[in-house]
């Protein structure tokens, strides 16, 4: 609006402009906190807060900068480069660019997902996405102080995420930012904006596909080879981003060709099939990928975006069917024939004059992947499962190692090949379990062996009959089982909330994922499940046949296994966390991201575990939890992530925080000891665990309840009592009750005094003290 | 230093700061000898890598009771210890020991002060290759030796790669020389 000139009572104003940018909708009576829409510097203070009690411990995967035209430059010791960074920043530089790298991909999967969904549904879809809930969307409400109801909402919330994003993005640049706690800062910043994306991705889905909305019993669905029948047409969809899957799905079942098709899914995609129709079947994690198409299974692969094999176009190739790529991102070299008619289209992928296409709209793709499918499938007949050898291929093997030397996790490839030279595959059998299925080993393989290929074939009489059935991803946590629970995690009467989530780069196989939940359901924590974590842990049976899915109820309470869907789905789970501070201890919400945090790092014993986190994706979910306060535990491969968060329990400094009865700063002891942890072994980590989820909240019972299974699992893994118990025994009645006479020992020998530490009203911040003595 | 050292990884090619080479256990004893509190760090494969004395669990209690270096078990590892009934090794999860070890005032696992040389043993290739970058970054002033038969060039001092007999060989001279010694 322009004026003129104007008169009023303050003045006169010459060539007044007013503008009016957007009018959002008022109707959350809960007051304006004090972050909304919080910018890079914003929680700056807050960021220092942790990251001086969890200091960077890093560990350079390499030494040298080549991000300019400076260098290369070596950072060695206490070295600089060119434009005058050291080793410390340079490493958290990268550990920022990481954070961006995974919330980029899920702000543009978010926005993909959201345009399309506003383009088919229209933007008033409403966002009433979880049963008894009333908080629908709290990350959302707690870091934009928004409350938003339709699509068309949650735009805006992407506007300020993708804005933020180039801000950090651009801190990275040579000669911008150059500490390294302020590069550590922005990356909690990039895991805040990354927790956002995954809430706008998944409660769109949720609200226009019709998922389902939290229910604890959202059905069962199969997941393994076996669920695939490779007698009928197999389309397998790759990825994460289940739209054009959607259409497969829409188009089958509008064609009643549901049960003469199959659909499966590898990766998050099938999560996310299964919850838009539980006929869609998941076949495994990222890992199986090359061993399915290897196995020759598949008619047709559509992929989507993330975590996809980037030589997905020859692999298929090799086994005579076509790709359908869907995303802008991911294009793989394929040509656009988003417009092409639907016929044409199949014809040329069917008969083989093209190997893949690209179509954009995943409105377009149900029909030419539904019916190339049948088409290959009817010229392939007979011709799945893997036709080789294994014994005149394996005595090629030369036995010089580079296989083992380029696997992961040097697995004794060589050993195998040997047995298997003389007819004994079991030795190649047993590696299955065990490999990613990176696939490094055949490109560093003399021979050119089908390293791969060998191992899947020599384990196929077990892996076509594998079938667990998995609970269909729920969504989120509804309010009303917060309220259930909230009490007894905040005063620590449930042991806590262990967060199972991320990719299958497993030291050691995804039985270990199975074997940790297991640990922590059998003692009634709360296990939450996410992405290919969820699948894995169907994967493990006892030896009544059943799985831990069957075993326990899908409820957020004690003893029960939730699965919450997809990797964007993760969003529930930090959700869930800032719900039990602000539905439980009525904490304000509204742009109040201290206040929640703080709360939800001294008081709920939450803990995520990313045992074979692999993806930039894994990091900036990760680093969204730390901003929160909630300390991750990942395998030994996530310490290829560089850079720990470390607490020093002995440092009495360190565990300091206000009483927020009376001001005073005292000593709580190192609960939660460390904020970003890399196990060793599985029985290391479960032993973290159980520590990690102690806070300075508990009640003298929670205490001797969480004190009791970490005191009972250090003694099963260990073979010892902790030696660090006096740092978590407040007073004798923390002591759990059937542990007295030994834990008493220990405090005696460690000269432990009753009342040293404290039982606060704990906070960080000194703005929650309400009254000074 | 002859030759290019081969990583125990293939990608993992070293920085700048590459290690030398162990030429014979003889090297080891005499660190071990010169050094005011020496620290030998057990890994988890440990209990899968064959020795002359069973293991490296076996040759590491042996080195234990020569009492000239200090025997810490990371992960679970101590169990392993424990089941043998060795007594007096220590343990911390590598994690927590790399970020002390960095740590010029860190008093050590018994209070009387910091190490100056720490030996590795037993751990997966990368594992190892990551905590001995972060010590050589961070902790210049530690010697450190891998005692692993695949190069560490993030280390001081690598044994490199060796076949297994010749590795079993080479710490049975190691463990020997430090009881003879004694």
């Amino acid at each position: 609006m322009k004026i003129d000139e104007y008169s009023s009572s303050i003045g006169k104003f010459k060539g007044l402009e007013i503008e009016i940018g957007k009018i959002l909708p008022e109707d959350w009576d809960e007051p304006m906190g004090p972050t909304p829409w919080p910018s890079v510097g914003t929680l700056r203070n807050w960021d220092r807060k942790l990251l001086n009690r969890y200091k960077p411990f890093y560990m350079p995967v390499c030494d040298l900068c080549c991000l300019c035209t400076f260098g290369r430059c070596d950072l060695t010791g206490d070295k600089k480069g060119a434009c005058g960074l050291n080793m410390a920043a340079q490493q958290s530089r990268i550990v920022l660019i990481a954070a961006c790298i995974g919330a980029s991909t899920h702000a543009a999967h978010a926005r993909h997902m959201l345009n399309h969904l506003i383009d088919e549904y229209g933007r008033d879809v409403s966002l009433e996405t979880t049963l008894n809930t009333k908080i629908e969307a709290p990350n959302i409400r707690l870091i934009c102080g928004i409350k938003p109801k339709t699509l068309k909402d949650l735009q805006d919330v992407l506007d300020y995420v993708e804005s933020q994003i180039v801000q950090l993005v651009a801190a990275t640049h040579t000669g911008q930012e150059g500490d390294n706690i302020d590069f550590e800062s922005k990356a909690f910043h990039a895991g805040m904006l990354d927790h956002i994306a995954l809430e706008v991705a998944d409660i769109s889905q949720v609200a226009a596909l019709g998922f389902p909305k939290g229910e604890p019993e959202s059905g069962f669905t199969d997941v393994g080879y076996g669920s695939i029948d490779p007698s009928k047409p197999v389309i397998m969809c790759i990825g994460h981003n289940v739209l054009p899957s959607v259409d497969i799905i829409d188009y089958l079942m509008n064609n009643n060709l549901f049960g003469q098709v199959e659909v499966g899914g590898l990766c998050c995609t099938s999560h996310d099939m299964s919850r838009y129709n539980k006929m869609a079947k998941i076949v495994g994690p990222i890992s199986w990928q090359l061993r399915f198409i290897r196995a020759g299974i598949p008619d047709l692969i559509v992929v989507d975006e993330q975590c996809i094999r980037t030589d997905v176009v020859q692999e298929a190739k090799a086994i005579g069917v076509p790709v359908l790529a869907t995303s802008e991102k991911s294009c793989l070299g394929l040509m656009d024939r988003t417009n092409d008619s639907p016929e044409r289209v199949i014809d040329d992928l069917s008969t083989g004059k093209i190997e893949g296409a690209l179509i954009f709209d995943p409105r377009r793709v149900g029909e030419v992947a539904v019916k190339t499918a049948m088409n290959i499938h009817q010229k392939r007949k007979g011709q799945k499962g893997i036709n080789i050898s294994i014994e005149k291929l394996a005595s090629k093997c030369r036995a010089c190692k580079a296989c083992t030397q380029a696997c992961p996790n040097s697995l004794p490839i060589v050993e195998a090949m040997a047995a298997a030279k003389n007819g004994d595959e079991s030795s190649l059998a047993a590696l299955y379990d065990l490999c990613v299925g990176c696939a490094r080993c055949e490109s560093a393989c003399p021979e050119d062996l089908p390293v791969i290929s060998m191992i899947t074939k020599a384990n196929e009489k077990n892996t076509i009959l594998e079938k667990y059935p998995i609970r269909i991803g729920r969504g989120a946590i509804q309010d009303v089982e917060i309220r259930e629970v909230g009490s007894p995690i905040v005063f620590g009467e449930i042991p806590g909330v262990i967060a199972m989530v991320g990719c299958a780069n497993y030291p050691a196989g995804g039985g270990d994922v199975a074997k940790i939940a297991e640990e922590f359901l059998k003692r009634r924590f709360i296990v939450v499940a996410s992405g290919c974590s969820a699948m894995n842990i169907a994967m493990t049976r006892d030896e009544d046949g059943q799985n831990l899915y069957q075993k326990y109820p899908g409820n957020f309470d004690a003893g029960c296994l939730v699965n919450v869907g997809s990797c964007v789905a993760n969003a529930h789970i930090s959700g869930a966390a800032i719900k039990i501070a602000n539905i439980f201890a009525k904490r304000p919400l509204r742009g109040n991201y201290e206040e929640i945090a703080d709360y939800i790092h001294n008081r709920v014993g939450a803990v995520g575990v990313a045992w074979g986190a692999m993806s930039q994706k894994a990091a900036s979910i990760a680093a969204g939890c730390w901003r929160l306060g909630i300390p991750v535990v990942v395998g030994p491969q996530g310490s290829k992530y560089r850079r720990m968060l470390l607490g020093r329990k002995e440092n009495e400094e360190d565990w300091k925080v206000f009483n927020a009865r009376d001001g005073k700063e005292v000593y709580i002891g190192p609960a939660p000891e460390h904020l970003f942890y890399a196990a060793e072994t599985m029985e290391e980590a479960v032993v973290m665990i159980a520590k990690l989820a102690m806070r300075p909240n508990d009640t003298n019972k929670g205490r001797s309840v969480k004190l009791s299974h970490y005191i009972d699992l250090h003694q099963k893994y260990y073979r010892t009592m902790p030696d660090d118990l006096h740092l978590y025994v407040r007073r004798v009645q923390d002591i759990p009750f059937t542990m007295r006479d030994e834990v008493t020992k220990v405090l005696q020998e460690k000269g432990w005094v009753e009342d040293k530490i404290a039982s606060p009203d704990p906070t960080l911040l000194e703005r929650m003290v309400r009254r000074r003595e | 230093m002859p030759g290019r050292p081969i990583t125990g990884l293939t990608a993992e090619i070293p920085g700048p700061k590459r290690a030398q080479l162990v030429p014979s256990p003889d090297v080891i004893i005499s660190f071990m000898k010169k050094a005011m509190r020496p620290l030998l760090v057990i890994g988890s494969d440990a209990p899968g890598l064959a020795t002359r004395d069973g293991n490296l669990i076996d040759s590491s209690i042996r080195l234990l009771k020569s009492g000239k270096v200090t025997v810490i078990a990371t992960g679970h590892i101590v169990s392993e210890f424990r089941k043998r009934g060795a007594e007096g090794v220590y343990s911390m999860q590598l994690m927590n020991l790399g970020d002390r070890l960095r740590d010029a005032k860190w008093g050590g696992l018994d209070g009387k002060g910091p190490y100056d040389l720490v030996v590795f043993a037993g751990f997966p290739y990368y594992l190892e290759w990551l905590v001995l970058s972060g010590l050589k970054n961070f902790a210049p002033e530690l010697r450190t030796i891998s005692l692993d038969n695949t190069y560490q060039p993030n280390a001081e001092w690598s044994v490199g790669m060796m076949v297994e007999e010749e590795w079993k060989d080479f710490m049975g001279k190691l463990v020997g020389s430090t009881e003879v010694d004694g």
